[in-house]
């Protein structure tokens, strides 16, 4: 078994007496897709924000290659390597495409501290942001502004950022929210040559796409990890068909 | 009709320059002062346009940064007027007649007030950032008010405008000039940072801060840094005021000052190049004009401003160039 | 320095937060129900003043000019949230403040216009002048204990309505949030003018109270307004409870400070010296309590933790 490029240690947190998520033990190794369902409610977003940053866990720890991150804040995260999307796209709506994975590219190389040369003619930075659009099929639009792209275009858009920065691992929150058909079609395409490049941490509600996808899925509810296993034996897990899956499979 | 944003702010400039360039010809120095006034104040609204426009932080407070550049011309005036020494403890200096030696000061100590007073504030963020940034604006006010050894509350007069090299800067149109090629250079660096790295992350931390954050870019470093630049850009056009009036007083520190700062702004375009200088060209003329014809200009000015913000979202770029301002 | 003193500097500060209580409740109540920053509170308080001076001159009733001040306020209140505020609630907070900053600036000149720029005067009733003498022999003005009086009375009478009431319970739930109030078959912006209404109010009964210990001139709101800025950035925007607490701290450090802090200082200086630095540095002090309240918790002391 390879090694975990991103591992969380009985994370815990709660709200109140609302328990968000409790004991999540995860892990992330290289070259797969780890896939976490459950119902809404679960606790998914709770446990995005305690792996990115954003919360802070009352129990529990995060590890990237090896190193406990979870003192830092959500930058410092981005920086080790870690890249989000969001659920609802987070992007600089009023300005262009091209800006908003420039954004990326700067960020990647850590550095905004430049005052002087147009951020749009920097060679490097251009170069990385083309590049990255370019996987996404986004390049034709990269004049347009992010207001005016379709639903479908600005997820398209968050996985290009993502992209810039290089990352050791995606954490991908509901990505196919949203898309129709075949835009969940094409992104599932796109995801699966994507994991060779850095694992990704998938949360997700489109089953078709899990279990097309994901090497592995853990199932969360009530803030707990109830099963985790292959495609195959989560399927078959009577536990999970009973508090999750129901009659959908 | 829409007009290229380009051509707008280049009849502006024109213009500016034009209209004192004419009152020239025409022997009128007072209009000389007018546009004088309106550049200052364009300078000013230039450096709160940073934080506002770009860093999209709605700061109430930016008359200290003023007040802090009219009292580094003041006092180091002050000081050389009467002969006196300013004992700082480390040092001491009989003060300065000399514009580029205020400038710095006035900007060192606008930076500086800034770095420590956006340490505290820029925890904060939206209606506690403008609540917090107009109580520290009304402390500096108190305290220039209670601090009776440069004027207190009667201001601070200096009899003879400071010199600036190879100029007479009592001719109002050299004056004009001096500060017409400040106002340039400085909205030159304005336009250099917006599009900069730098610029790009302090716009987008505007938009989406959980955007910044997630692709590794400190909002607050960033806000802190755009409020420092902001901060002595409003400071230098300070010292530029107090040169003009050849007086300082505590209503530099004002709480009205802040706001009309924040008016010009919004009358000329929010996070616009030009917005400033036209917001203020418009604040000086309506203030000149409507001021004329009766005492209570200011209602007109509330019921313009009422009508902006209600109805004309974008100012008068985006009235003519047919772009939203920045969103705030 | 005697204790006489002391107490007596106590009771001004406390008189002082009430006041400004009654400004930051207001400020407060409308933030945390509607999201709005309103400037023009100080105008309303201002509006207060002059309706009770002008009233009050005019049939010789103090306790009419109250009336009228309420009543003012809370009209010109009403009035402004229906022709302007309301087409603010879901703009931004910089609309929000320039709309408002406007209305500042109608409102003064507006008055200037009607009343001139001298201030008037309101005169504090016959029953209520003169001084009064507490236990252990203090003489204090009568008139400034009635006004702490009033002030902890709106108090408690706030806390009444918030907590004891059908329109508090809607008030609480628009606080929480704002599709609930909808939910509950409340006529939303019913609930918002009235509250707005009885924000005004207030600020235009403490604006009226204060007016006859200060004089009653154009600008007088502003100042208070960003003392009740303070206010609630100390205790917290949104919360009555800290806008209460933040309210007598403010009194009483703005207060104590302006008197002590000279006499302090003139411990360890000359005394030309500390009557300067002491009162600088008074001026300063609820800014400082401020800045060192948001190092503590960055949301003040009641609000709401992120």
């Amino acid at each position: 078994m390879s090694e975990a490029i991103l591992a969380t240690h009985h994370l815990q947190k709660r709200f109140g007496a609302v328990i968000a998520t409790e004991d999540v033990s995860i892990d992330l190794r290289a070259g797969e897709i780890h896939a976490v369902i459950g119902p809404n409610g679960a606790g998914k977003s709770t446990l995005i924000k305690q792996i990115c940053g954003g919360i802070q866990s009352d129990d529990g720890w995060v590890e990237l290659m090896g190193r406990d991150v979870s003192k830092l804040n959500t930058q410092k995260r981005a920086r080790a390597g870690l890249a989000r999307t969001f659920q609802i796209s987070e992007l600089a709506m009023e300005d262009s495409v091209l800006e908003n994975v420039v954004l990326g590219a700067m960020g990647a190389k850590g550095s905004p501290w430049q005052f002087w040369r147009a951020a749009l003619k920097t060679p490097h930075l251009i170069e990385r942001a083309e590049a990255a659009l370019e996987r996404v099929g986004l390049l034709s639009e990269s004049e347009t502004r992010c207001a005016q792209l379709s639903h479908g275009q600005r997820r398209q858009l968050e996985v290009a950022v993502a992209l810039t920065l290089s990352p050791r691992a995606f954490i991908m929150d509901e990505p196919m929210a949203g898309l129709g058909a075949e835009g969940s079609k094409q992104l599932t395409t796109f995801l699966d040559g994507l994991r060779a490049e850095a694992p990704i941490l998938l949360v997700e509600h489109d089953m078709d796409a899990v279990f097309a996808l994901a090497d592995r899925i853990s199932v969360l509810v009530y803030g707990k990890i109830i099963a985790s296993g292959t495609p195959d034996e989560i399927r078959a897990s009577g536990e999970v068909r009973d508090a999750y899956l129901g009659d959908t499979l | 009709m829409r007009i290229e944003e380009r051509f707008v702010n280049a009849t502006v400039l024109v213009g500016l320059l034009g209209v004192p360039l004419w009152a020239l010809m025409i022997e009128e120095p007072f209009t000389i002062t007018l546009a004088t006034r309106a550049v200052i104040l364009a300078l000013a609204a230039v450096g709160l346009n940073v934080i506002l426009g770009v860093g999209g932080l709605v700061s109430f407070g930016h008359a200290i940064f003023f007040g802090i550049g009219g009292y580094a011309m003041g006092i180091l005036a002050f000081h050389a007027q009467t002969y006196s020494e300013l004992d700082l403890g480390l040092f001491s200096t009989s003060g300065t007649n000399s514009m580029p030696v205020i400038w710095l000061v006035a900007m060192g100590f606008s930076a500086f007030s800034a770095f420590l007073i956006g340490l505290l504030t820029l925890r904060t963020s939206g209606v506690y950032f403008i609540m917090i940034t107009l109580a520290f604006g009304q402390m500096f006010y108190y305290f220039a008010i209670s601090w009776p050894s440069y004027g207190g509350e009667d201001g601070l007069s200096i009899y003879v405008r400071n010199d600036f090299p190879g100029l007479n800067t009592l001719v109002p149109f050299q004056f004009f000039a001096l500060c017409f090629v400040i106002l340039c250079v400085v909205l030159f660096i304005y336009a250099r940072l917006q599009a900069s790295p730098f610029g790009l992350a302090l716009n987008s931390a505007r938009q989406s801060r959980a955007r910044a954050e997630t692709v590794g870019l400190d909002p607050m470093r960033i806000r802190l840094l755009a409020f420092v630049i902001s901060g002595a850009i409003t400071g230098l056009a300070g010292a530029l005021f107090a040169d003009l009036n050849r007086f300082v007083s505590p209503t530099m520190f004002s709480w009205q000052l802040s706001g009309e700062l924040i008016v010009l702004i919004i009358i000329g375009g929010v996070g616009r190049l030009m917005g400033p200088v036209i917001g203020a060209c418009l604040f000086v003329a309506l203030e000149h004009f409507l001021g004329g014809f009766t005492e209570f200009w200011h209602v007109f000015l509330g019921l313009i401003l009422l009508a902006i913000v209600l109805f004309a979202r974008g100012g008068v770029i985006g009235l003519l160039t047919g772009k939203e301002g920045a969103h705030v | 320095m005697s204790a006489i003193l002391i107490i007596e500097q106590i009771l001004n500060g406390l008189q002082f937060g009430v006041m400004l209580f009654l400004m930051a409740a207001g400020l407060t109540l409308i933030f945390g129900v509607m999201g709005l920053i309103n400037l023009a509170h100080g105008s309303l308080y201002m509006v207060g003043a002059f309706a009770a001076a002008a009233v009050a001159g005019w049939t010789g009733s103090f306790l009419l000019g109250l009336a009228a001040a309420l009543a003012a306020a809370a009209l010109a209140g009403a009035i402004i949230e229906m022709v302007v505020i309301r087409r603010l609630y879901s703009a931004a907070h910089l609309d929000q403040v320039l709309a408002t900053f406007a209305l500042i600036l109608i409102f003064s000149e507006g008055t200037r216009w009607v009343f001139g720029s001298f201030p008037l005067f309101l005169d504090i009733p016959e029953a209520l002048s003169g001084p009064v003498t507490l236990p252990g022999g203090i003489q204090y003005p009568l008139y400034r204990l009635a006004l702490i009086a009033i002030g902890l009375a709106v108090a408690v009478g706030l806390w009444a309505l918030i907590e004891r009431t059908r329109i508090g319970i809607q008030i609480r739930a628009g606080e929480n949030d704002r599709e609930m109030i909808g939910a509950l078959g409340v006529d939303i912006s019913k609930l918002y003018t009235l509250v707005f209404a009885l924000g005004a109010g207030l600020a235009g009964l403490s604006g009226a109270l204060v007016g006859a210990i200060q004089s009653v001139q154009v600008g007088m709101g502003e100042p208070v307004l960003i003392l009740a800025f303070v206010v609630i950035v100390i205790g917290g925007i949104g919360s009555i409870r800290g806008a209460f607490v933040g309210a007598l701290l403010v009194g009483l450090t703005d207060t104590l400070g302006g008197v002590f802090l000279p006499e302090l200082f003139a411990v360890f200086m000359e005394t030309s010296a500390a009557q300067k630095s002491g009162s600088a540095l008074a001026s300063m002090s609820i800014y400082i309590l401020m800045g060192l309240v948001l190092i503590w918790r960055p949301t003040g002391l009641f609000g709401a933790r992120i």
